[in-house]
């Protein structure tokens, strides 16, 4: 059992979740995830670490409602506790001083950035950041990526805050003008990813995305997640979650993150209903 | 009083009564329905307590199986127990999934006239009377007083649980590092419902908690800490049981469609995140209508079957040799025929075929001819010239067998590795080239039965005991 030490909503659909794991805190780099499952008859889904704090030993959580998990999660408060948290999983990000790196990030994809920020940061890389989302009362932690970038671009798809468009904009702009950046590494919705490795492949710059897909285990053993890079079949739990933008067969990614969108919707309708009754 | 063995021999293996195939097919509940007390006495009743005992050399932890047999006859159930325990801390996986056929029966005396007694039914009716009679169970068997010393187990499937319980015996204080959020290993997320009821499984960990022994359940070694921290923290030894948890797949078009699992995503959605129960349970399936399972072992049979349980109507076991090179044990073989299962033998998979949406719809495949034996002594599968035929699926299930997780070789200094990625290790005593560890069961291995890795655990124990002692 895993205790939920602070619990706040980021936005109306985004929650933000401290909880107790010491050991994990005690490992964690930026870019791995956890698996987590939050109840006896609950699945297995990975979360990207949006923080940790060794010290403190607690790991923090930023996750959207989207599926069932998502929405048992939301349900929870400060000294609940989820069943099980399994990590620190997947490879760490790269972190080297490259010179000038930009950090995409879009919608629930900003927490997860942030570290990686931070980390390239302190290696001390020129940070320039950009985030998205698609209006304004989705958007959080502006004031924590400022904090780690040496620059912010702050994007909404309506205009209703900062800039209006989206973040592949931004980032086209800065390839254009600035030659030295060496190396973009972009967290967020699939489609996201996909346009800004196609953004930045004309410039020929190093482009690093990290996939949310589908898992069981998370450890190699059942091959759900598996993906298509330069026509390799990789693992993301294991091989991941970070690969090179330019070699990821999109196509795959995203049918498969579509495999259970039936039952998906279903099993979110039958909680939905399940909670209703009981409250 | 004790009764004499019969004079005659008496030929009549008893039968294990089952569900009927049409009833089976349709539910998750076990297959094999044990034997009653009389089944149970009648079949104990025809060994003939031979001095020669080749049964228990049969055997890979050596159970003493004519003196369980003797008490279970005798009426004496919980000095049954005692015995059977003594060797073996998990007769009720065993007596479910033990090869018997190949080990201890096939050499027991009366084997030779064809009618060997049915060992594993009978140890699996001694460990399913001592569950449903748990209060009146003796004490745990023989615990030596504690050691002060303390060993890292890594896996919680049957090589690991029968090393920690071996250990726990010798008055070492162990500790069990499971990844998974349930302990079990294969147990658990591999061998379905159907064929090793989860509970029994459960019954059996909690007795190995019993002797004293601490599992850690969410603990990914490797991530979370790596072998070298835990033999420099409060370690004094370590023993690796991490199986053989990859899967391999074939490396053919089409093979990442939607539609298209490995065995092990397969089993354990359906075994361990009860996928069955969906929507009571929030872990998904796809229940194909018409379903392929590629592969001819005992894996292969399980997902073919628990494909058949969801629901569907027409399920394929493409194998690309024939009948007799199938690894599958032949009971599993005839009890997935008996269910419904198509065998598609001579057959290979040249690649799977999908729709514009990225879901497969069916598999093209290449009749197949035997050939010269090969490294492994079974005749080579060649491909019949323009034989290809398509088989609509929307649903394929690649069972071609597992390798071992690289997580612990790839962070752990000084193990040595075979290409395959199994860990070498001493046979006997499953001692590593590394200092302080031993491993065994298939992440030595590679994929074998449940008994040959609780034989390597045992074997490892005695040595970690040797080792402790001399220290």
């Amino acid at each position: 059992m895993y205790k939920i030490v602070a619990k706040e909503k980021l936005c109306p659909v985004v929650d933000f979740m401290k909880i107790e794991a010491p050991e994990v805190a005690q490992k964690a780099k930026a870019g791995q995830f956890v698996v987590v499952r939050v109840d006896e008859v609950g699945e297995r889904i990975p979360l990207t670490l949006a923080d940790w704090d060794a010290t403190g030993g607690t790991v923090t959580l930023v996750a959207m409602q989207v599926g069932t998990t998502t929405y048992k999660l939301a349900a929870l408060n400060t000294g609940d506790h989820i069943l099980d948290l399994i990590g620190p999983l997947g490879l760490p990000s790269e972190i080297e001083s490259f010179g000038t790196v930009i950090c995409v990030g879009g919608g629930v994809g900003v927490a997860p950035i942030y570290p990686v920020a931070r980390a390239l940061k302190q290696a001390r890389n020129k940070v320039i950041t950009i985030m998205g989302a698609r209006s304004k009362d989705l958007l959080f932690w502006e004031d924590r990526l400022r904090s780690v970038s040496d620059e912010l671009i702050v994007t909404t798809d309506d205009g209703s805050y900062a800039r209006k468009g989206v973040v592949t904009e931004p980032l086209k702009e800065i390839l254009e003008k600035n030659k030295q950046v060496s190396r973009v590494i972009a967290i967020g919705p699939a489609i996201m990813m996909k346009f800004c490795s196609l953004t930045t492949k004309p410039f020929g710059v190093h482009t690093i995305v990290s996939l949310n897909s589908i898992m069981v285990d998370g450890t190699g053993m059942c091959g759900c997640c598996r993906v298509s890079v330069n026509d390799v079949t990789k693992f993301v739990c294991v091989d991941g979650p970070e690969f090179d933008g330019h070699q990821v067969d999109w196509d795959i990614v995203f049918n498969r993150q579509r495999i259970y969108c039936d039952e998906e919707r279903q099993s979110l309708e039958r909680w939905k209903a399940h909670k209703c009754q009981h409250s | 009083m004790e009764e004499k063995p019969k004079p005659k021999l008496d030929l009549n293996r008893v039968d294990m009564p089952r569900q009927t195939p049409k009833a089976r097919a349709k539910n998750f509940n076990e297959v094999a329905l044990g034997y009653t007390h009389d089944m149970a006495l009648q079949e104990a009743n025809r060994c003939i307590q031979c001095p020669k005992r080749p049964c228990v050399e049969g055997c890979p932890v050596n159970v003493d199986i004519p003196e369980f047999i003797k008490a279970l006859r005798d009426k004496d159930m919980p000095e049954a127990v005692r015995i059977l325990k003594g060797k073996n801390a998990l007769p009720g996986i065993c007596g479910r999934v033990c090869p018997q056929e190949t080990q201890c029966e096939e050499v027991c005396t009366l084997s030779k006239k064809g009618a060997p007694i049915a060992i594993g039914r009978l140890e699996r009716y001694v460990a399913d009377w001592e569950r449903e009679h748990s209060t009146e169970l003796p004490p745990s068997p023989n615990q030596q007083p504690s050691t002060g010393k303390k060993v890292a187990v890594i896996g919680s499937g049957p090589a690991g649980l029968t090393c920690a319980a071996d250990l726990a015996k010798f008055g070492h204080a162990v500790t069990i590092f499971e990844a998974l959020h349930t302990a079990g290993g294969v147990l658990m997320y591999g061998i379905p419902e159907f064929r090793m009821p989860k509970a029994i499984v459960q019954g059996e960990v909690d007795y190995v908690r019993s002797l004293g022994i601490e599992i850690r359940l969410d603990s990914v070694m490797g991530k979370l800490a790596t072998v070298d921290e835990l033999l420099e923290g409060k370690y004094d030894a370590l023993f690796l049981g991490t199986g053989a948890g990859l899967p391999m797949f074939l490396n053919i078009p089409g093979e990442n469609l939607n539609g298209v699992y490995s065995a092990n995503e397969f089993l354990t959605r359906v075994n361990l995140m009860k996928a069955y129960l969906f929507p009571e349970y929030d872990t998904p399936i796809k229940i194909g209508k018409k379903v392929a399972v590629i592969g001819g072992g005992n894996v292969a049979m399980d997902a073919a079957r628990c494909a058949l349980r969801l629901g569907a109507d027409e399920v394929y076991i493409i194998y690309r040799r024939s009948r007799v090179e199938m690894p599958a044990r032949h009971e599993e073989v005839e009890n997935a025929e008996e269910e419904g299962i198509i065998f598609k033998l001579l057959t290979n998979p040249k690649r799977f075929i999908g729709n514009d949406q990225g879901w497969i719809t069916a598999v093209e495949c290449y009749e197949m001819e035997l050939g010269e034996p090969d490294a492994s002594g079974r005749r080579r599968p060649i491909i019949k010239k323009d034989s290809e035929f398509t088989i609509d699926v929307d649903v394929a299930i690649v069972a071609l067998g597992t390798t071992p997780n690289p997580l612990i070789s790839s962070t752990t200094k000084g193990l040595e590795t075979k290409q395959n990625g199994t860990v070498i290790a001493d046979e006997e005593s499953g001692k590593t080239v590394k200092d302080k560890v031993w491993a065994g069961g298939d992440i030595v291995t590679g994929a074998a039965t449940v008994i040959s890795a609780m034989g390597a655990g045992k074997r490892a124990a005695a040595s970690i005991d040797e080792y402790l002692k001399r220290k």
